[in-house]
């Protein structure tokens, strides 16, 4: 999933301006589960809001939406009929939401309201790391499952550098080497021999490097 | 506002009270930026047996409170009424 982090509240109503009609809008996917942007951290976010400005003596209209995606154009649909009474739309989407409702709403203000991080997984309550890059070309099944483009601190792609020492990678002794949890893992499996063989040269232009992507698929047209 | 909780390592429910102290800990810091003020809201442990440690606490947070005023959203209210 696409985790985010919400951003500091003081950031929020510096980018909040001078509008006075505002709809805080979360996503009831990725930053549900990532507790950045679902339900109930647009409930307290509103709240919050609130307070501060009825504190500072300014009146402002604070509504709260949670749509089911905001990637996809049926769920940002529902906004249709409400938007124009809002000056803008604190999106607690991830980026792609925030565009995407940017997108289709042409001439409201839109503001994000996480930093959206990395494609990762939750390995406990409160904790979320890394775990795709989405870099385009999928070498998980030569490494067991483990992938060094997104866990690898220098992305190598045929073994650990001189840098991994008892198993963790030398920029954080917290941080496990990329390529021990691989060998480790092709142990576990019985394909030590996988090891051996050398992953080709990776073509980066499939990766964000190459520029902006775009995937079509005919037969679903 | 004040959140009573058990003492930490007798919580019947485990990590109730340890979980509340973050979720305290997580208002105050939100009640700090918008303006409220963080000191306005706290958490104590004790059990249930301390009666007279409760009305310590009862004291301390009203003396507390007085001393920092009226919630200022109130305070608003009043003037824009």
């Amino acid at each position: 999933m696409i985790v985010a982090k919400q951003k500091p509240i003081d950031e929020i109503i510096q980018g909040l301006g001078n509008a006075r009609r505002i709809l805080v809008a979360g996503c009831n996917e990725c930053v549900t589960v990532c507790e950045s942007g679902g339900k109930k951290q647009v409930a307290v976010l509103a709240s919050a809001l609130r307070m501060y400005f009825m504190t500072h003596g300014k009146e402002v209209k604070i509504d709260e939406i949670t749509l089911e995606r905001q990637c996809d154009v049926e769920y940002l649909e529902e906004l249709r009929k409400i938007i124009d009474q809002y000056d803008i739309v604190l999106s607690l989407a991830c980026g792609v939401g925030v565009q995407f409702l940017a997108e289709k709403y042409m001439t409201t203000s839109v503001l994000p309201g996480v930093d959206t991080c990395f494609m990762g997984v939750t390995e406990q309550r409160g904790v979320w790391t890394e775990r795709c890059q989405g870099c385009g070309q999928c070498i998980l099944a030569t490494t067991g499952g483990i992938c060094p483009v997104s866990r690898c601190a220098k992305r190598l792609f045929n073994g650990p550098c001189g840098g991994s020492t008892r198993g963790k990678c030398e920029i954080d002794k917290d941080l496990d080497c990329a390529w021990q949890l691989i060998i480790n893992r092709l142990k576990e499996l019985g394909r030590l021999d996988d090891y051996e063989l050398l992953i080709p040269i990776k073509d980066w232009s499939k990766e964000r490097a190459g520029g902006p992507r775009k995937i079509v698929r005919e037969d679903v047209q | 506002m004040y959140v009573v909780g058990c003492m930490e390592g007798s919580c019947q429910f485990t990590t109730g009270n340890l979980r509340a102290r973050k979720r305290v800990e997580q208002a105050r810091t939100l009640l700090e930026a918008i303006g409220v003020g963080g000191d306005r809201v706290q958490i104590f442990n004790l059990a249930s047996s301390e009666a007279p440690r409760f009305v310590e606490i009862a004291e301390e947070m009203t003396r507390k409170i007085l001393a920092l005023g009226p919630n200022p959203i109130r305070t608003r209210k009043k003037m824009a009424a």
